[in-house]
């Protein structure tokens, strides 16, 4: 059995649903995100299972128990929030110590843990601050550790970086991975941003109009997504349209320029119109040779962009967008060039027949 | 440019004097009690007067009761209104509004049909028991104060995020109203105590017609039967309310610093 079991949970705002049948399982010590775009739903899945939110429909369970009527004062979830909502009247030691004192707890008992979780933040000697004397990141790494002191079951994250600048958000969350890892605390992150989300989790959940659209490990989600939605949100993806020649040997045609894809072409019928989807990465301006689909095209467009360069080729009615390194002894590629461009059969994959439509 | 700084300035001038002037010849007259000097002879007779000591020891007396009510009253009442029913604004604003538009003495002429001896409730049949009731209206001439105090310091915070931690670490509502959120709304508060303390010091229509011994008909009683003593009262309720607002000013800086620290 999974540590926490969400089953066919449902949640509606007067006619608007805003999350359709979602069901997971989330195992013990594992880190799941949620990632989509604004509006997609995870937030409010989070709040479901922080009790922020009453489902409309499904249950959901933690170690084995319903807590779907639960309030969330009964749960035992320690939760991180956007905007830290660190209590401004305490300090950084009683915003740690905040959950044990209401449980009640010795003094002593505080004292130590207090000690131990600022140890784990890195911030003993800042037990005597107040919030607004601190820094965003340091902010929420008291957040962080005011979340972990109660010793909560399972350990929820809201968009915990967002407000940072980017350097921080980036140290921040290799720590944040730190202490999941070391505690082995089962955790729940909401992010909009899929480098957090590839960089972080065992899991993402890929979330789009209020259903999942894709569970699977960081390497799955980006080099297999199942549908366009996964395959152009998470990294950078070229979409191109193809008519499907032979199926059973994977041939299809773009631009009337035949192409081998090995991928998703299994489902597929001769003739179909289908969205052929390409990783700019993949794609590579030098003809390297070997048993590779090649195409011809123009350069459209190249964008300087420090070690690698993108260039756009287009194609007759398609363009692709490619990385290539900035080589400072070669010469750069130009607008208007003919260039042919080459990818491997694996690397080009059909997706679903619906996303053609 | 130098043109359009004097009106400014004419307007301040003339306000300053419209304001000023009275309160000046008001505080000169007090001084006049002894014949061809100056002297605090007023102010020495009405704080020995034990009547000032027995009305203003009640009014504040009251003030205290009124305060402790209101904020008990607004406090959840506006945390409430943020959290949960966002949508009740606008209503709750217009009943908190209706005390400066219904006049002092239509309420307290509706609490005497309401609440005199006769009545289901009556609370004009005892002293204590109009007590109550003489608190219970000071909190509904204060509750357009008190409420916008209370509600802009509680906008001045993130009440959900607050409320939501709190809660995720186990506290019960008692808990986060009293350590979380009544701590971080104390200067919002505190702004609303000395307004309702400013108010209920001075007034008269309610104290004087549910016939109760409170500073504002003794000030009243006082100017209709003294000379120079009135002036001096009115200078020494000036001194308590300008002192009110003084606190206010000094607890609002001291959370504006705090505030613009974070």
């Amino acid at each position: 059995m999974a540590f926490i079991e969400i089953t066919d949970v449902r949640k509606s705002f007067g006619s608007q649903n805003v999350v359709q049948n979602f069901d997971l399982a989330v195992e013990h010590g594992e880190f799941v995100s949620f990632l989509g775009p604004s509006g997609c739903g995870k937030t409010t899945t989070l709040r479901m299972v922080a009790g922020f939110e009453q489902p409309s429909a499904g249950a959901i369970r933690i170690d084995g128990n319903d807590v779907t009527g639960l309030r969330p004062n009964q749960r035992n979830v320690g939760m991180v929030f956007q905007s830290y909502a660190l209590f401004p009247n305490m300090t950084v030691a009683d915003n740690v110590g905040f959950g044990l004192k209401v449980a009640k707890r010795p003094a002593a008992e505080i004292h130590a843990r207090v000690a131990e979780m600022l140890e784990l933040i890195k911030l003993p000697a800042l037990a005597g601050r107040y919030p607004y004397q601190l820094s965003g990141g340091q902010q929420q790494r008291v957040a962080l550790a005011r979340a972990l002191a109660i010793k909560p079951q399972v350990l929820l994250l809201d968009e915990p970086l967002s407000a940072l600048d980017a350097k921080i958000r980036v140290s921040l969350r290799e720590e944040i991975k730190t202490v999941q890892r070391e505690l082995g605390i089962t955790t729940i992150y909401v992010t909009h941003d899929q480098e957090e989300a590839l960089s972080m989790s065992d899991r993402i959940v890929v979330m789009n109009e209020g259903r999942v659209e894709q569970v699977g490990t960081p390497f799955e989600i980006y080099n297999y997504p199942r549908t366009r939605f996964v395959a152009s949100f998470v990294g950078t993806l070229n979409v191109l349209r193809a008519r499907v020649t032979d199926a059973a040997r994977g041939e299809i045609m773009i631009d009337d320029q035949p192409i081998i894809a090995r991928r998703g072409i299994a489902d597929a019928k001769t003739g179909e119109i289908r969205l052929a989807a390409l990783r700019p990465e993949a794609v590579s301006l030098a003809d390297s040779g070997g048993e590779r689909n090649r195409m011809q095209g123009t350069i459209e467009e190249v964008h300087f962009l420090g070690s690698v360069m993108r260039v756009r080729v287009r194609f007759s009615e398609s363009a692709i967008s490619l990385d290539t390194f900035n080589n400072r002894g070669a010469e750069p590629p130009q607008r208007g060039q003919k260039v042919t461009v080459g990818f491997a059969y694996d690397d080009i994959f059909v997706l679903d027949s619906a996303e053609a439509s | 440019m130098k043109h359009s700084r004097l009106g400014p300035w004419l307007a301040i001038a003339i306000g300053a004097i419209y304001f000023l002037v009275p309160l000046i010849g008001t505080f000169e007259f007090s001084l006049r009690m002894r014949r061809g000097e100056y002297s605090f002879d007023a102010y020495r007779i009405v704080l020995a007067d034990p009547q000032f000591q027995a009305t203003f020891t009640y009014s504040t007396c009251l003030a205290l009761a009124s305060i402790v009510v209101g904020v008990l009253l607004v406090v959840p009442t506006a945390y409430w209104i943020q959290l949960r029913l966002p949508r009740l604004r606008p209503v709750v604003e217009f009943i908190t509004l209706l005390p400066l538009v219904i006049p002092a003495i239509v309420l307290v002429f509706g609490y005497l049909r309401i609440y005199n001896s006769s009545s289901l409730l009556p609370m004009t049949s005892s002293e204590r028991a109009t007590d109550v009731l003489l608190t219970f209206s000071y909190v509904t001439l204060a509750l357009p104060y008190m409420y916008r105090a209370v509600d802009t310091g509680l906008r001045s915070i993130d009440v959900r995020s607050l409320t939501e931690a709190a809660e995720s670490l186990g506290a019960s509502w008692p808990t986060i109203l009293f350590r979380v959120i009544f701590p971080n709304v104390r200067v919002a508060v505190l702004s609303g105590a000395f307004l309702t303390f400013a108010i209920v010091i001075g007034e008269f229509t309610m104290a004087s017609l549910l016939d109760r011994p409170a500073f504002g008909p003794y000030l009243q009683l006082i100017g209709a039967n003294r000379a120079y003593e009135p002036s001096a009262l009115a200078i020494i309720a000036f001194i308590v309310t300008w002192a009110c607002m003084g606190l206010i000013q000094v607890f609002g800086r001291g959370a504006r610093l705090a505030s613009d620290k974070r």
